[in-house]
């Protein structure tokens, strides 16, 4: 049911754990939904230097976000707000009709680090 | 390396004599009649189906074959056992059942409540996944058609008090119906003498066939006949007989019966050796279904902030150094429907725990070395997905506070 790209992000993760340096913290889903994404970046000049993650969840919602973290990497922060679910799910060669909700919810997370980037730097300082 | 097999509930490969003794019932040259036909090789299959009827009855302890029905499995059976005796009794508009039974029976009262304006109490049950019968004796109305609770649980192995529903089911003139597809073949049946009026079965949990069960319906049951057509199965089940598919049931519950006592056992101690090593080697984790109440074969586990479908992945995973173990789970994400196990659910176990569950159900091919190895391989894929869980972060961040 899944494609060689999402077996081998499932198994082999990329970006995985907590970031100490982490300037932008992003989280989505819930434990009663049986899905929890938790996204760690780095934005230094505007541009995101590292990516990591942390996931709860099946084998798509773990591998979205290990694609995610491959994403973002290098990317300005206008161009990771352009991010949607359905980048992740191109670059996976495609999910399970049941399992989009997993890309829906990595750009949720993605946009809930930015914003937290936003808060923690007012007025786009970070820029 | 190949996949070590540890989902017996799920299916069972059929026994490679049983499959001998289809063979000759569907090949040219062999006996491959129509069991309906008068030439002598349509008399050969009869004989044939008779001879897997009375197999039947004699693993279910009952005397007179005639009320075994066949059907194409489980969930004909338990269609057939409610839905028959909902338009036998027109009057009836009220089922009792379980909150944990499978869907071939939770999705028949569904059914009936949608169309036919029936009421459907799902009983509760206990943290072992018990029915209280005194719950069932109050739940009983006048205008109840039946009770169906099943014998043992698929998922959790959890075993009914069916005798006592039976009785008092019984006391007050109501069809009692169980579904006893994960129990047949594990634990010894009487049926002559237990109050028990209708009880489905299944041949491939029995290392038979699929696409082949029964229905045991005590004489005198009023039923009507979900099929129309010939006048098979005495006006019960139309439709030629599946004459291999009949056959190999027979097969296989003749080879079962003599073996259950010991395979009970060996089974047993094979999954009681795989529980404790997994609980005493992982954290956090927990086995779901009564303590003792509970099928030999099966262990039903749950790994905190571990997600079911992500373990069951990399279980099953095979590499050149290592075998895969096939299981399966109660996650929600791995259930098609997003919703977690309507069991786990029942028993009120939290969301922390319910979509780490996994199912371990042993069979008759596994032996000490594939729980050696799941005894190896699931510790450390469980560690490594709590590595990635956030919530397991949390956890352990929680508990570093408090001490």
């Amino acid at each position: 049911m899944y494609t060689p790209q999402v077996l081998d992000h499932f198994q082999n993760p990329r970006n995985v754990g907590e970031m100490a340096d982490a300037n932008a913290v992003g989280e989505s889903g819930s434990a009663v939904c049986g899905d929890v994404m938790r996204i760690f970046l780095r934005i230094e000049g505007g541009v995101v230097q590292k990516a990591s993650f942390k996931t709860f969840g099946c084998g798509a919602a773990i591998a979205t976000s290990s694609v995610l973290t491959e994403l973002v990497k290098g990317k300005t922060i206008d161009e990771v707000r352009k991010i949607k679910n359905t980048d992740v799910v191109a670059m996976l060669g495609g999910l399970p009709p049941i399992k989009i909700h997993c890309s829906v919810l990595a750009e949720e997370t993605l946009k809930a680090a930015l914003d937290d980037y936003e808060r923690r730097t007012p007025s786009g300082t970070g820029k | 390396m190949k996949t070590i097999y540890f989902d017996y509930n799920a299916t069972t490969p059929i026994r490679p004599e049983v499959h001998e003794e289809m063979k000759p019932w569907m090949e040219p040259g062999g006996e491959f009649g129509n069991p309906s036909s008068i030439h002598s090789v349509g008399m050969k299959a009869r004989a044939a189906v008779e001879k897997a009827r009375g197999q039947v009855a004699t693993l279910l302890g009952v005397s007179d074959p005639g009320q075994i029905v066949f059907t194409s499995g489980g969930t004909e059976a338990d269609n057939m056992a409610i839905k028959g005796a909902a338009l036998s009794h027109r009057e009836a508009k009220h089922i009792v059942t379980s909150s944990i039974e499978h869907h071939a029976v939770l999705n028949v009262c569904e059914y009936l409540k949608e169309n036919f304006g029936y009421r459907v109490t799902f009983l509760p049950v206990d943290k072992g996944g018990r029915v209280d019968p005194e719950a069932v004796a109050r739940a009983i109305e006048p205008d109840t058609l039946m009770v169906s609770v099943m014998l043992a649980n698929n998922e959790i192995g959890t075993l009914q008090p069916i005798e006592k529903i039976g009785a008092l089911c019984r006391d007050r003139r109501i069809l009692f119906h169980t579904d006893a597809v994960q129990a047949v073949g594990k634990i010894p049946l009487s049926l002559d003498k237990m109050p028990v009026d209708l009880l489905s079965l299944s041949a491939h949990k029995i290392y038979g066939p699929k696409g082949i069960g029964a229905l045991y319906i005590r004489k005198g049951t009023r039923l009507q006949s979900l099929f129309h057509g010939g006048q098979h199965e005495k006006n019960r089940r139309a439709g030629t007989e599946n004459l291999s598919g009949i056959v190999g049931l027979g097969a296989a519950c003749a080879a079962i019966g003599p073996e259950m006592e010991a395979e009970e056992a060996r089974q047993r101690r094979l999954r009681d050796r795989l529980e404790k090593g997994l609980l005493d080697q992982i954290p956090s984790s927990r086995v779901n279904g009564h303590p003792t109440e509970r099928l030999n074969n099966t262990a039903h586990l749950s790994f905190e902030c571990v997600e079911g479908e992500g373990l069951l992945m990399l279980l099953d995973a095979a590499q050149a150094d290592r075998p895969g173990l096939a299981v399966s789970t109660g996650s929600a994400c791995a259930s098609g429907s997003l919703e977690p196990s309507h069991v786990m659910q029942a028993l009120g176990v939290g969301p922390e725990w319910i979509h780490g569950s996994v199912r371990f159900s042993l069979g008759k091919f596994n032996t000490e070395e594939d729980v050696d190895w799941a005894l190896k391989l699931v510790p450390p894929v469980v560690a490594r997905l709590r590595e990635m869980s956030p919530l397991w972060q949390d956890k352990i961040k929680r508990s570093a506070v408090k001490n």
